[in-house]
């Protein structure tokens, strides 16, 4: 799960990680009170949206009067920010962040990651703050210095230290750092975080060191344990068709093309649109609907996948183990007759109980086209999205 | 012979009272898995209704009944746990289906197990299979066939679709193993790889590898230096886009890292067979074995 900036901020505050004073605001005038309650003659005014490159795309502003940061959250609030992560389309702005101006002597960056491959969180830190992480990484990997943390025992002093100095810190800065990594790492371990991201971190000019942005996401397995954090969840930052899933215990990411599909296992569901696209299709989404595709599942499944206007052809790939073919057909067909399917559908039931599946179809009078195999399957579908 | 599992697999069941623990026990029952014991705490002395005893600890199942190997059935947020007591009862062989574990858990696990005898097998995933011998998991018995192929797969489902088309040209698999869908899991497909060079009844190898991570990159290089039998690879998520968990909590590519291509690319390198299609896996093996 991902959150805002701010947010990401407030569980800064609350483990002692150095930021910014300043509120969210969600219209002008809570934008100049906030302002009006800073400390500082400088402001900064803040898209928050959950996407980074908020800078270049002009969601990061600087105010010199609380004026300006009236007509700066005037013109913020309601604009499509367009980044190179939000995709072409961009994203409303519906909430600022305003906070104190910043004295900034140097730029910094610092992650905390898992590392899969070694099976331990990884702190990488780099001098080239400021800019895009996986850039430097591409071209300069040896300007990120990383420290692998022991589980169970946390981050090391002499490790927090190590990354100090080798952020060319020195005297005051370097025990303020060592004090900031500490902190940072339990914010990130005590959320159960998957990422704990500043870019840039900042040294200021009186040589402490401050999280300038904050960016935090969350495993998503873990979330049950963190109430709190499930509350941060801003909905209208996700895709309304994958909110709706996610109410019927679908598992469905949106994506561009026009073959609809529905699929047990995540694996298979992947191996599906891959077939699709081999075929010369494109697929129009990913969903798994697990492990019971009964009646209601599937008319779900088909409900979330008829309301995208783009898809032309839904394909069904079950390959049934526990789950009984037969049963899945029988879901298919009430389903069908719950929700209008208006496209060509192709399906494919493969495993336990596959003949009888195979007769109850057939029987049905309904109109779709069986396929008796994957490669059957994919070529139907998009012969269908050609015809 | 086989990997991992065979007739001497003595088998205790954690969560066996749970429905998906209690069905699933029936299945393996039926296929001819020894299960020798189940574990719910709090339920000790009782019996299940396949007759098999319940213990409250894994260590008091494994004294009683001399078993070797556990699968675990129990809910996420106490399946960390039942891995590390199964590991605590010098278990040889713990598989666990649980799907949902959060990370910082298996984090703590690995560095549990590191350094003792007790090997893991997911989570999240299907489990283990060797045909005719011992089912252990939630995978269809009946798709399955005795033979001479190896399968290492994260997927489930796919898994299933893979072991069909090899059955349905009479190809049989000598084991079958799910390793899960997770970032953290037990065993990789580096350690299933060296059992199978060592086994002389797998004659080939299916590697079935998804987008996220870079397990399949390492298995590549390390089959290219110390494998000689001929492996037919799949590499699901093509189509996947970028920063988007695939179902599978380690299905992401993330940081520009585990996509397809490179995996692909990495794969046939080291002269793997890769194919670009889920539906060739079948038909790909049954040229490596005629060559």
């Amino acid at each position: 799960m991902k959150i805002h900036e701010y947010q990401a901020k407030e569980i800064f505050r609350k483990y002692n990680v150095p930021v910014p004073d300043g509120n969210v605001a969600f219209n002008p005038d809570e934008a100049v009170e906030v302002a009006e309650s800073l400390d500082s003659q400088v402001y900064v005014v803040k898209a928050q949206i959950h996407a980074g490159g908020r800078g270049k795309g002009g969601g990061v502003k600087l105010a010199q009067s609380t004026d300006e940061v009236r007509s700066l959250a005037e013109a913020m609030l309601g604009m499509t920010l367009v980044t190179h992560q939000t995709g072409p389309g961009g994203k409303e702005v519906q909430r600022i962040l305003v906070e104190q101006g910043v004295d900034i002597k140097r730029e910094l960056y610092v992650g905390i990651v898992l590392d899969r491959q070694a099976g331990k969180d990884v702190f990488m830190v780099s001098t080239e703050g400021g800019v895009e992480i996986e850039k430097v990484a591409a071209e300069t990997p040896e300007k990120i210095i990383k420290e692998w943390v022991e589980p169970g025992l946390g981050l090391q002093t002499f490790q927090a230290r190590k990354l100090a100095y080798a952020l060319g810190l020195e005297g005051n800065q370097v025990r303020s750092a060592v004090k900031f990594f500490h902190a940072l790492y339990k914010a990130y371990s005590a959320s159960d975080a998957s990422l704990a991201e500043i870019n840039p971190l900042v040294v200021t000019g009186s040589g402490d060191v401050m999280a300038l942005d904050a960016k935090m996401n969350f495993d998503d397995n873990a979330l049950f344990r963190h109430k709190d954090i499930m509350e941060l969840r801003d909905l209208s930052e996700e895709e309304p068709s994958e909110i709706e899933a996610t109410k019927h215990n679908l598992n469905y990411i949106k994506l561009d093309g026009n073959v609809g599909c529905m699929v047990n296992g995540a694996g298979l569901a992947m191996a599906t649109m891959d077939i699709i696209k081999l075929h010369g299709g494109e697929p129009a989404n990913f969903l798994d609907v697990g492990g019971v595709a009964n009646a209601e599942t599937v008319a779900n499944g088909f409900r979330i996948i008829m309301n995208d206007p783009n898809v032309k052809a839904v394909l069904i790939n079950i390959f049934g183990g526990i789950v009984r073919c037969d049963r899945v057909a029988q879901g298919v067909i009430d389903a069908l007759n719950l929700v209008k399917v208006n496209v060509p559908l192709v399906v494919r039931l493969e495993g336990t109980n596959a003949k009888e599946a195979a007769e109850l179809l057939e029987n049905s009078n309904l109109d779709f086209l069986v396929a008796n195999s994957l490669e059957d399957a994919a070529k139907k579908v998009t012969a269908a999205i050609k015809e | 012979m086989s990997i991992l599992v065979n007739d001497n697999t003595r088998l205790i069941v954690q969560g066996i009272t749970g429905s998906e623990g209690s069905f699933h026990t029936q299945q393996m029952i039926e296929y001819g898995t020894q299960v020798v014991a189940g574990v719910t705490p709090g339920k000790g002395g009782q019996k299940t209704e396949h007759s098999v005893p319940i213990f409250n600890t894994v260590s008091e199942a494994q004294n009683a009944t001399d078993a070797n190997t556990s699968v675990i059935f129990v809910p996420p947020p106490f399946a960390a746990d039942a891995i590390m007591e199964a590991t605590d009862a010098d278990l040889d062989l713990v598989i666990c289906i649980t799907e949902g574990i959060p990370v910082q858990d298996m984090v703590k696990v690995k560095t549990y197990m590191a350094g003792r005898k007790t090997r893991l097998v997911g989570p999240n995933c299907p489990g283990v299979i060797s045909p005719g011998k011992a089912k252990i998991g939630i995978m269809p018995g009946f798709i399955h066939k005795k033979g001479s192929v190896g399968v290492i797969s994260r997927s489930g489902t796919l898994t299933y679709e893979a072991v069909h088309q090899l059955t349905t040209r009479n190809i049989g698999q000598s084991t079958c193993i799910g390793i899960g869908g997770d970032p953290i899991n037990g065993t990789n497909f580096i350690d299933l790889l060296k059992m199978f060079q060592d086994d002389p009844n797998t004659d080939a190898v299916v590697l079935i590898g998804e987008i996220g991570g870079t397990a399949e990159e390492e298995a590549a290089a390390w089959a290219q230096a110390n494998f000689s039998k001929p492996i037919v690879a799949f590499i699901a998520g093509q189509t996947a886009p970028p920063g988007r968990r695939m179902g599978h909590a380690g299905a992401i590519i993330s940081g520009g890292k585990g996509t397809a291509e490179d995996k692909v690319k990495a794969l046939r390198d080291a002269g793997i067979i890769v194919s670009d299609s889920p539906a060739t896996i079948g038909e790909l093996i049954e040229k490596a074995l005629q060559n």
